[in-house]
């Protein structure tokens, strides 16, 4: 009877860390030559300094600087992703909210093309401020049509979703405008390419803006687990408990809207992520946010390196965008949960 | 005891697009009191009680907390002394009777001071004031409006407040029900602010006031108050005070007026 309610049910955290190591072990082992799992231990330990004994140079080379950190990236943005639908859902009482169908993600896309084509000294760092900016732009404008509608007779939790479609294809029309306008032919089938969600680009530097930005997300949602927890019978609600809800507002979505326009000019705006794993979390941890949150950034990590791997090796000699591989399982998802929503 | 009432309404108005909604009400609340606050569809009482928990700011006027003006507490700290039934409050997440009772902690809890032991036996003494310690584990979806206007007020309970305000909570509930959330409310030893819509219930109260337009046009013991003359004035029906047979409270017979 003793046991507290932060501390049920999180027993099996000791296994995050496992479960993690294997994903990545497993997303470098697999591609388009396999190379075995005691190869990659073995490049990883003698990475680590350890006695490894002869390695191949060109396994090696592809296990470290190719899939090893494209990996670790992708655990970086399925966390991320998975996180950040996790705290809108929890915040708007909505469950088909998430970054890519509330076009958070189209306008940090058209944010970070925009300063790429610009070229305003173009660094991730600054390419992900344009994303930040365009991410904040789009959720404002989504949330001020989203209120103009409300009463208009659309479902409430519909209105925000119509919003949402309708800034992610003005934002996409923008993003196509500037590239037409301005990219070089070479430079708009790039870009073109990572727009559908893709980390076929991605070195370790990548790591060094994915890794602290995941972490600040999963922190600052650790931090805010019973704010989230809350909401749940809805922000009047969140208040009378003595939630200050515009500071939990701004702080929690201000976070979402960076963790996902950094990820977003990473790897591109990856759909359905931020949707499928919250819900399928909440099926197997239950709905406070104290075991949610790890849950969630833990599977979102291992979705998006598993989605990566079969990206990589479902048509073979050929790498699919992982934007597809997410939304060939998140648009069904999406379909059960909305179906699942009106037979309540 | 100090002076200082528990809860202080100043000249309080709330107004929205040129529109009183709530018009200089003042009330002094006194500690261990049931305040019923009673007036027709639209006369403010729900305005009147979110504006008494801090979630709308007056207009005009001022709200006390212990004699503190309540727009100068943070919402945490309101939170521990006064707590809120709103109506009908849902949620479509599969939380258990628990769940939603232990969220009543929330105003006592942060990052950084963890849920404890006390915090268990608040939730446990909540569900068995609302006597619902056998229904903890059931799944929110799966409980009666009435159950469910319980677990709302066990919420409250476990937030452990000085003053308990219910924006009327036996809406929509069987008669049954009605007078079993009324019962529970009367015997929380808490101060209560309760909105009603019945004069049978009003009567309960150690005070009633009653709401016109925004406007409390009276206040006092429910007898000195729901007088015939002020309900046709305010309910526009005639109303005749008959005494029960069994010597409990009196009733009303209600006639729409011609």
């Amino acid at each position: 009877m003793r046991r507290g309610a932060a501390v049920r049910g999180t027993g099996w955290l000791w296994l995050a860390p496992v479960v993690l190591a294997a994903a990545l072990l497993f997303g470098s082992a697999v591609g388009e030559t396999p190379i075995p799992l005691s190869t990659v231990v073995a490049v990883l330990a003698s990475k680590a300094g350890l006695p490894a004994g002869v390695l191949d140079p060109v396994d090696a080379s592809v296990i470290w600087h190719y899939r090893l950190s494209r990996a670790v990236v992708a655990a970086c943005v399925g966390a991320s992703l998975a996180l950040s639908g996790l705290i809108l859902q929890a915040l708007l009482r909505n469950a088909l909210a998430e970054p890519y169908l509330l076009g958070i993600s189209a306008g940090a896309s058209t944010g970070a093309v925009a300063v790429a084509v610009a070229g305003f000294g173009a660094g991730m760092v600054s390419m992900s401020a344009g994303a930040f900016a365009g991410a904040l732009v789009a959720f404002g404008l989504v949330t001020i049509l989203a209120r103009a509608a409300q009463g208009t007779g659309v479902q409430t939790t519909g209105i925000i979703i119509l919003a949402g479609i309708a800034g992610s294809q003005m934002f996409n029309a923008m993003t196509a405008l500037i590239i037409a306008q301005s990219a070089s032919a070479e430079q708009a089938r790039g870009i073109m390419f990572w727009l559908l969600g893709n980390l076929s680009g991605v070195r370790w530097p990548d790591i060094r803006m994915a890794l602290p930005m995941t972490l600040l997300g999963l922190g600052v949602a650790l931090w805010h687990v019973r704010t989230l927890d809350a909401f749940t019978f809805g922000a009047d609600s969140a208040a009378a408990l003595g939630i200050d809800v515009r500071r939990a507002q701004a702080m929690l979505i201000g976070t979402t809207a960076l963790v996902t326009a950094v990820m977003v000019s990473i790897a591109g705006a990856i759909g359905f992520v931020g949707l499928v794993v919250p819900h399928a979390m909440r099926f197997l941890v239950g709905v406070r946010h104290a075991r949610l949150v790890p849950a969630t950034a833990l599977a979102g990590a291992v979705f998006l390196v598993l989605s990566d791997v079969v990206s990589r090796i479902v048509i073979p000699g050929q790498v699919l965008p992982i934007g597809v591989i997410t939304a060939l399982v998140g648009a069904p998802a999406f379909a059960v949960v909305m179906i699942r929503g009106r037979q309540r | 005891m100090s002076d200082t009432p528990i809860l202080e309404l100043v000249g309080v108005t709330r107004r929205v697009q040129g529109r009183d909604l709530v018009s200089d009400v003042s009330l002094h609340l006194r500690a261990g009191e049931m305040l019923g606050v009673i007036g027709p569809n639209g006369s403010g009482k729900s305005t009147l009680l979110n504006m008494m928990a801090g979630l709308l700011p007056p207009t005009r006027g001022q709200v006390r907390l212990a004699g503190q003006p309540m727009v100068r507490l943070r919402r945490q700290q309101i939170a521990q002394q006064l707590a809120m039934v709103s109506q009908a409050a849902e949620t479509g997440e599969r939380i258990s009777v628990r769940d939603a009772v232990e969220l009543g902690r929330t105003p006592w809890l942060g990052p950084l001071w963890p849920w404890s032991a006390r915090d268990d036996e608040a939730v446990q003494a909540a569900l068995q004031a609302v006597g619902m310690e056998q229904m903890a584990a059931r799944d929110w979806s799966t409980l009666s409006g009435g159950e469910r206007q319980r677990v709302h007020i066990a919420r409250a309970h476990a937030q452990a407040p000085r003053i308990l305000l219910l924006d009327e909570p036996t809406n929509h509930l069987d008669i049954h029900h009605q007078i079993g959330i009324l019962d529970l409310v009367s015997q929380l030893s808490v101060t209560t602010v309760i909105a009603l819509h019945d004069m049978h219930h009003a009567l309960r109260c150690d005070r009633v006031m009653v709401m016109q337009s925004g406007r409390c046009v009276a206040l006092g013991a429910p007898l000195d108050v729901l007088t015939p003359a002020l309900i046709r004035e305010i309910f526009a029906v005639d109303a005749q005070l008959i005494a029960h047979p069994a010597g409990r409270l009196p009733l009303f017979a209600f006639q729409r007026l011609a």
